[in-house]
């Protein structure tokens, strides 16, 4: 009964979007202050049923109603509580439904938020908003129907993947949807800005704040997926540049640039019609990459269900909102071309720098992702494009794209002076050379790429540090710093986990003990042990550093029950802020065991980075807010007599 | 320098943004060029012995009885085959979890001096019912379709064995 109730729900929230989009349409072209009228309320009654469409597949979920077919083929009774709840979205209907959750609540907040360009431009976005749901309400009811029975209903179901069976199942595709989901706000924005000629500085500070805020939930989505693939997978590394990485890291590649060149439209009203582009770019790309993903191009523990029917529908999906908002733009970019001057050296210089190096790595990356498929869709040989390509193409920009970030926040708009730029940098410099020396000598460090990175970070974080210390600093300019420096700290850690790493490969009996360097790590113990749905082997390596006991690690081999399936457990401690890491192979045979043992130093810092960098957006919403402001701004002004004495 | 002739700005803006993009596109071709790793089945390479050091795919299956491993543990040896060539492959590493004989792999490395292929990394099947797309192919062109492939079901994925340095 409920699974039905939820069913129906998501068909009432299909109504509503069909006619917040077409009955508002309709309203605004013939100018019917009625039919406008209804876009909020059906906005919130979209979300309203779309919530309780989703709360029914939880229920189904958590109650484990094996009747729903897609509950049967996903979930089993003997799951462990928490991936009763998170196994929701780790289907392919489910994670839909979450997609448009998201996009249906971030509808009702754009409903409910002040309309700063006036209530026909806040019904304008609705019906964008609204055109873009029904595509995906359409998918979802059409050919991925979440809610379908089974008759008869199995007593038991086949299981979660155990590569999912993992807390960072609760927060990384709810936080990557947000920031998808939020680029398609951006979106509706940009196709309302060129429907009702209204884009400018007050476009760009009211869309801003969606781009920021969708850019901050797309970098923790990312660096949390990053931490999960490091510590499941059990392979030591960080990030794959596998395709569905890629797919992620696009949109973000195109956001960042957003969000850089929304700031020129919002301070000197130069740059419209580009920023125009690239926010329909960034939510393309989310689409594209949730069609790379979910259309079975690629096989991958995103790809869940094979399903060409469903790969067509999404290709026409992403052709007609990219099509439609491309023909608009087409339309409109005469009409908001032309913008203001700016001289060589200046802000918006900077600006535009940091799009394009935005633009061309996302160009190397897009090319690098696709090109495989579309080469072997031709008919052509079957290649596969790996890490040396991307490292090649990516990291040289990157390289160049964080030394020039080091200097832009200096740069004033319009035209800026360049005399002050050497005494304010010199820090930063002296720091570059500083950490480049250390890196030689003690640490031993040769490649000139390492050696490249570990300057590059210490400039950059040195010059965005010296930003952040200064007083009365706007909130945005905080979260800029912030943002800055986190990139830098993700450079280190990165640089640092590579360059500085040790490891060891071996075969070993009970009792014998690996030596790297100061490290030794000896296998004390192996043995079986068992969770609530699977078993394992366990090792016991007890790790000691000049002969100190510094942590015990216990990688596992483990056997899950229902699906059948191994996989192996990464043993992990901290180390200062790097990370040992250990993984156990198979017997041979004889009594030994493969072992792998990593130390990584420095290697939390990339994600702690990630997390710096969405931290830096949340606090770019505040905008023109000061920190600490409160007290300082109402002594100036004179309006609160504050007793002296505080 | 001058605000006074924003022409000439957009002028050197734009062959500034040309020039970035064009070196962008070059070495993005030449990287592709170079590192881009083809799929090869065993009677491929049987047809034409690929260059040592050119990094490619090979996939196939396990061959039944192959697999062996060398004195110190580390090494494992074992051989690919597509039903109408064989292929003999080293791996030093960890053995991916569902590394079976008579299952498919993908093995990405290159042939070594000797003509050894020697492999960096290992992708096997990750469950019970699925075979890698490229190795269902090529066992179809020789003949050998593989009965229910190639359908990735819920954790139908590939996992990569462990590439060690």
């Amino acid at each position: 009964m409920i699974p039905e109730l939820g069913h129906f729900a998501l068909w009432l929230a299909a109504a509503a979007a069909l006619l917040q989009a077409v009955g508002v349409t309709i309203g605004l072209w013939r100018n019917d202050e009625g039919l406008m009228r209804l876009a909020v309320p059906s906005a919130l009654v979209q979300a309203l049923m779309t919530v309780a469409a989703f709360g029914a597949l939880t229920w189904a979920f958590v109650v484990s109603d094996f009747s729903v077919k897609l509950v049967a083929t996903n979930s089993h009774s003997m799951k462990p509580d928490m991936y009763l709840w998170t196994g929701v979205w780790a289907n392919h209907e489910g994670s839909l439904l979450l997609w448009v959750l998201v996009m249906a609540l971030s509808g009702a907040m754009v409903a409910l938020a002040p309309a700063t360009l006036g209530p026909r431009f806040r019904d304008r976005v609705l019906s964008v908003q609204a055109m873009v749901a029904l595509g995906f309400f359409a998918f979802l009811l059409i050919a991925s129907n979440p809610f379908e029975r089974l008759v008869p209903a199995p007593t038991e179901g086949q299981g979660l993947n155990p590569l999912l069976q993992d807390p960072g199942l609760a927060f990384h595709p709810p936080l990557l949807y947000i920031g998808y989901v939020g680029l398609s706000v951006a979106f509706a924005f940009a196709v309302a800005g060129m429907l009702e000629d209204k884009v400018g500085p007050a476009w760009a500070k009211a869309t801003r704040p969606w781009v920021a805020g969708a850019w901050a939930f797309l970098t923790m989505g990312i660096a949390l997926g990053s931490f999960w693939a490091y510590y499941e997978l059990g392979w030591g590394g960080w990030w794959f540049w596998d395709p569905v990485e890629n797919a992620a890291l696009m949109p973000w590649l195109a956001g960042t640039a957003l969000l850089h060149s929304i700031a020129v439209v919002m301070k000197r009203d130069a740059l419209r019609a580009w920023t125009l582009l690239l926010a329909v770019a960034a939510f393309s790309l989310s689409m594209m990459g949730t069609f790379i993903v979910r259309s079975g191009l690629l096989t991958s523990v995103h790809a869940f269900a094979v399903d060409p029917t469903r790969g067509l529908f999404l290709m026409g999906l992403m052709a007609l909102y990219i099509g439609g908002a491309l023909t608009i733009y087409a339309l409109a970019a005469g009409r908001v071309a032309e913008g203001r001057q700016f001289a060589l050296v200046s802000r918006e210089s900077a600006l535009v720098a940091n799009n394009l190096f935005m633009s061309a790595m996302l160009g190397v990356v897009l090319v690098g992702t696709l090109y495989p498929m579309a080469l072997e869709a031709s008919g052509g040989a079957q290649i596969s494009v790996g890490p040396p390509y991307f490292n090649r193409t990516v990291l040289p920009m990157l390289l160049v794209a964080a030394i020039l970030m080091a200097v832009a926040p200096f740069l004033g708009w319009r035209k800026s002076a360049t005399g002050h730029l050497a005494s304010r940098l010199l820090p930063a410099g002296i720091a570059a050379a500083a950490v480049v020396v250390i890196a030689v000598w003690p640490l031993g460090v040769r490649e000139i790429g390492s050696l490249l990175g570990f300057g590059a970070a210490a400039w950059l974080g040195v010059a965005s540090l010296s930003i952040l210390v200064k007083r009365g600093l706007t909130l945005n300019a905080a979260g800029m710093a912030l943002a800055h420096f986190g990139v830098a700290v993700s450079i280190l850690g990165a640089t640092a986990s590579g360059a500085l790493q040790r490891e060891a490969l071996v075969t070993m009996r009970v009792g014998e003990a690996i030596e790297m360097g100061p490290w030794r790590a000896e296998l004390m113990d192996v043995r079986p042990v068992a969770g609530s749905n699977w078993t394992a082997i366990e090792a016991t390596l007890d790790v000691r550093r000049n002969g100190a006991p510094v942590a015990v690690l216990k990688p596992q081999s483990r056997v899950f029950v229902a699906p059948p399936q191994e996989t192996t457990e990464a043993g992990r401690a901290g180390w200062r802020t790097g990370e040992l890491y250990s993984v156990i192979g198979k017997p041979d045979g004889t009594g030994r065991w493969q072992v792998h043992f990593w130390v990584k130093p420095l290697v939390r810092l990339i994600w702690i980075g990630g997390l710096l960098m969405a931290l830096g957006g949340v606090l770019a919403l505040g905008g023109k807010v000061r920190a600490g402001a409160r007290r300082r701004s109402a002594v100036a002004e004179g309006a609160l007599p504050l007793p002296q004495a505080a | 320098m001058a605000v006074a002739k924003p022409k000439q700005q957009r002028l050197v803006l734009a062959l500034a943004a040309l020039a970035v993009l064009a070196v962008a596109g070059v070495i993005a071709a030449f990287a592709l060029e170079d590192t881009a790793a083809y799929f090869k089945a065993p009677s491929d390479i049987a047809a034409e012995q690929p260059t040592p050091g050119q990094v490619i795919r090979l996939g196939g299956l396990v061959k039944e009885g192959s697999v062996t491993r060398s004195a110190d543990g580390l090494v494992l040896n074992f051989t690919v085959t597509d039903m109408k060539a064989d292929t003999a492959v080293s791996y030093r590493g960890l053995v991916p979890d569902l590394f079976r004989e008579k299952q498919g792999v993908i093995a990405t490395g290159s042939f070594d001096g000797n003509g050894r292929f020697v492999a960096k990394e290992l992708l096997a099947k990750h469950d019970e019912n699925y075979m890698p797309p490229e190795v269902a192919k090529a066992l179809e062109k020789n003949g050998h379709p593989v009965k229910g492939a190639p359908t990735a079901s819920v954790g139908g994925d590939m996992v990569a064995g462990d590439p060690a340095a």
